[in-house]
């Protein structure tokens, strides 16, 4: 087949250049995930031992919701003005389209969350080597997030009011990452061991890089027909 | 084997929607330099036949050959030889003409020259264009982009739906000059209109229901 | 051989043989529902540690087991449905899915019926328990998918790709869980773990389970029959077969 990197690096491409030219909404989902967490020591309380055992829980439960909040935008504009559907006529294969996609919602609002997360520690009294793996996991975690998010917006782009039921199919397959991300920043809070956690997320990034592009691009078609 | 000869065959093809039946047992076929025209009223199924020719959406029952070949098992070969407008266009609003059509030509593996990128614009009307944005052109005129996409692709079948909704009538005989050269070149076409095609080639209709 | 099979998958056939196996599977069930409960409610003796309240778990185990089995089902039923487009596969996937969820709600609240003596408390995050509920989102959004989509193949379609990810999903999430609750319970095993389990309480068991699994079949097939007559209401062998009993 002819070089499947082209019509890669085209997409991603244009896709970094269209987020740019939207670059106001950017920070919405950073906004997001700040306030969520600053919502924390609001509702429940500013006691500094307290905050600092949760901290791990609420940084990434905040990086949940605020990934998916910045979900819908994966494939809502170019299913609505006939892109996908342009995408879904090339001759390349879709799962290689949707990897291109996925990558460039992961920079554009996964990764800025790692630059975030020093300020959420802060708030949250965490200490130095917890934000270090803290970062790790939001690193190995974050592209997580976008590709198996990615399947349940294929799913639901062509509804109506499909963010509700987006939430819903989404958030119990998180709940693997949700688990080992936060065991894995507790435990070096504690000064324990980290490295079998991130293996674990590791794998299962890796898992999803293979698997889950195919079920988007089959997820994406059924949307289209 | 590849049947050397670009034709288009659909045999006993069904389409159900929402539940209700569209069509069934419908075959048509249709060679090079052929243009088949699709009739019908509102909600008969044109847009849901020519998605289904297109790959787009698979049918209820039937199947689709292109060169002799289901389209379902030879995907990424009939693919590269298609070319559909839709309703939708697939046009970026925040995009240029000439960034819309780069990323059009890269999906399909086809290099960019702007030279023919020139070449295209000039064809449809759209010199002096190509730095602006989709949103700053009227209606017609990002029908006039997606005509130059259809030129600067290498698609020996072309699948209009409504090619010439929003075109003025420079912007219909535009489609109709397309179309006649595409077919003289050994081309195909299959599409629907409420109005009347007026080329010179031979035009076969297929009412629905 | 294949003929059977090809019969079998055809609506038309299906709905007379199913209607056949339908009485059979039901007094099969209700007679070895009938046995599991006697000899687990009356016979089985009493738990050293847990005395009578236990026995709910000739309802809980077997729940629990059926809400799985159902998942995983499902997932053969849409890979086989996905792949040769079978839609009778699709008809029993999707008649499947109130079954399982009703199932797992089942093991939730006999679950949680168990923990009130034994633990004090009417929830507890436990293993098998947090993994349940956590299977019961993964129907529920199955069943808001295929509801939410109008189109009815498409909505097949998306439902059977939603749970063959499901499927992969689920030992992911259920290791992910059972490592979660040892890290904050302790090395102490599941708190639901069966009694040392003997023979006594095993028949009852095992009756139990292949009552329930036999359960689920009838149903499936008594709602399948139903589905089928709604998707299939335009065909020709639906009008005859009703022709005189129902005005058209």
């Amino acid at each position: 087949m002819r070089q499947m990197i082209g019509p890669f690096l085209a997409l991603l491409k244009r896709d970094l250049l269209l987020a740019f030219r939207h670059r106001g909404e950017l920070a919405n989902p950073l906004l997001f995930f700040l306030i969520v967490v600053t919502l924390y020591p609001l509702g429940v309380s500013p006691e500094e031992a307290l905050l600092r055992k949760i901290a791990p829980g609420v940084i990434w439960i905040a990086a949940l919701l605020a990934a998916l909040y910045s979900l819908e935008n994966m494939f809502r504009s170019d299913f609505d003005d006939g892109s996908l559907e342009q995408m879904a006529l090339s001759p390349y294969p879709l799962s290689l389209l949707v990897l291109a996609k996925v990558l460039a919602h992961w920079l554009v609002s996964g990764l800025p969350m790692l630059l975030l997360a020093p300020l959420l520690a802060l708030f949250l009294a965490m200490p130095t080597p917890a934000l270090t793996v803290l970062e790790l996991t939001l690193l190995i975690g974050t592209p997580l997030l976008s590709l198996i998010g990615s399947i349940g917006v294929a799913l639901t782009v062509g509804l109506r009011r499909g963010g509700i039921l987006l939430t819903l199919l989404v958030l119990p397959l998180y709940i693997p990452v949700l688990i080992f991300a936060t065991n894995a920043v507790s435990a070096a809070s504690a000064g324990m061991a980290v490295t079998g956690q991130l293996y674990f997320l590791a794998a299962m990034l890796v898992l999803a890089l293979t698997l889950v592009p195919l079920a988007t691009a089959a997820a994406l078609r059924i949307s289209l027909s | 084997m590849n049947d050397p000869e670009p034709t288009l065959q659909a045999r006993g093809l069904e389409c159900v929607r929402s539940d209700s039946l569209l069509f069934s047992d419908l075959n048509l076929s249709v060679r090079a330099g052929q243009v088949l025209q699709i009739e019908g009223p509102n909600g008969s199924g044109k847009t849901s036949l020519l998605r289904i020719l297109a790959g787009l959406t698979p049918p209820s029952d039937g199947e689709v050959l292109w060169r002799g070949e289901s389209i379902a098992r030879r995907r990424s070969a009939f693919l590269s030889e298609v070319a559909y407008l839709g309703h939708q266009l697939g046009l970026k609003a925040e995009l240029s003409v000439e960034e819309n059509l780069r990323l059009s030509l890269a999906l399909n593996g086809l290099s960019f020259s702007p030279e023919s990128l020139a070449e295209a614009l000039r064809t449809v009307g759209l010199t002096g264009r190509e730095d602006t944005p989709a949103r700053a052109l009227s209606a017609g005129q990002r029908q006039r982009i997606a005509l130059a996409r259809l030129i600067m692709s290498s698609a020996k079948l072309w699948i209009l739906d409504e090619p010439f909704t929003a075109l003025d009538v420079g912007g219909v005989s535009l489609v109709e000059t397309l179309l006649e050269a595409h077919l003289s070149c050994g081309g195909l076409a299959v599409l629907t209109s409420h109005q009347t095609v007026r080329i010179d080639r031979r035009l076969v209709k297929l009412p629905l229901a | 051989m294949w003929t059977f099979f090809h019969k079998l998958a055809s609506p038309k056939h299906f709905y007379r043989i199913s209607g056949y196996l339908i009485s059979w599977l039901g007094v099969i069930t209700a007679l070895l529902l009938l046995a599991g409960l006697y000899l687990g409610l009356f016979v089985a003796p009493p738990d050293y540690q847990q005395g009578e309240s236990y026995r709910i778990m000739f309802v809980h185990v077997p729940s629990a087991w059926m809400s799985l089995f159902i998942y995983v089902f499902m997932a053969v039923l849409s890979a086989i449905y996905l792949i040769w487009n079978i839609k009778l596969a699709d008809v029993m996937a999707s008649s499947s899915a109130a079954l399982g969820a009703s199932f797992t709600f089942l093991a939730l609240a006999t679950g949680s019926l168990w923990g009130k003596p034994m633990w004090g408390a009417w929830w507890v995050w436990d293993a098998r328990l947090t993994s349940e509920l956590i299977l019961l989102f993964l129907y529920l959004g199955y069943i808001s998918l295929v509801s939410a989509i109008e189109d009815q193949r498409s909505a097949a379609r998306a439902g059977g790709v939603l749970i063959l990810v499901g499927v992969v999903n689920i030992p992911i999430i259920h290791y992910s869980v059972e490592w979660w609750s040892t890290l904050h319970q302790g090395p102490t095993v599941t708190k639901f773990d069966k009694p040392s389990i003997h023979i006594s309480m095993l028949l009852p068991l095992l009756l139990m389970a292949a009552a329930f699994q036999l359960y689920y079949f009838t149903v499936l097939l008594i709602r399948a029959r139903a589905e089928v007559l709604d998707r299939e209401r335009r065909s020709a062998w639906v009008q005859e077969t009703f022709s005189g009993t129902e005005p058209r």
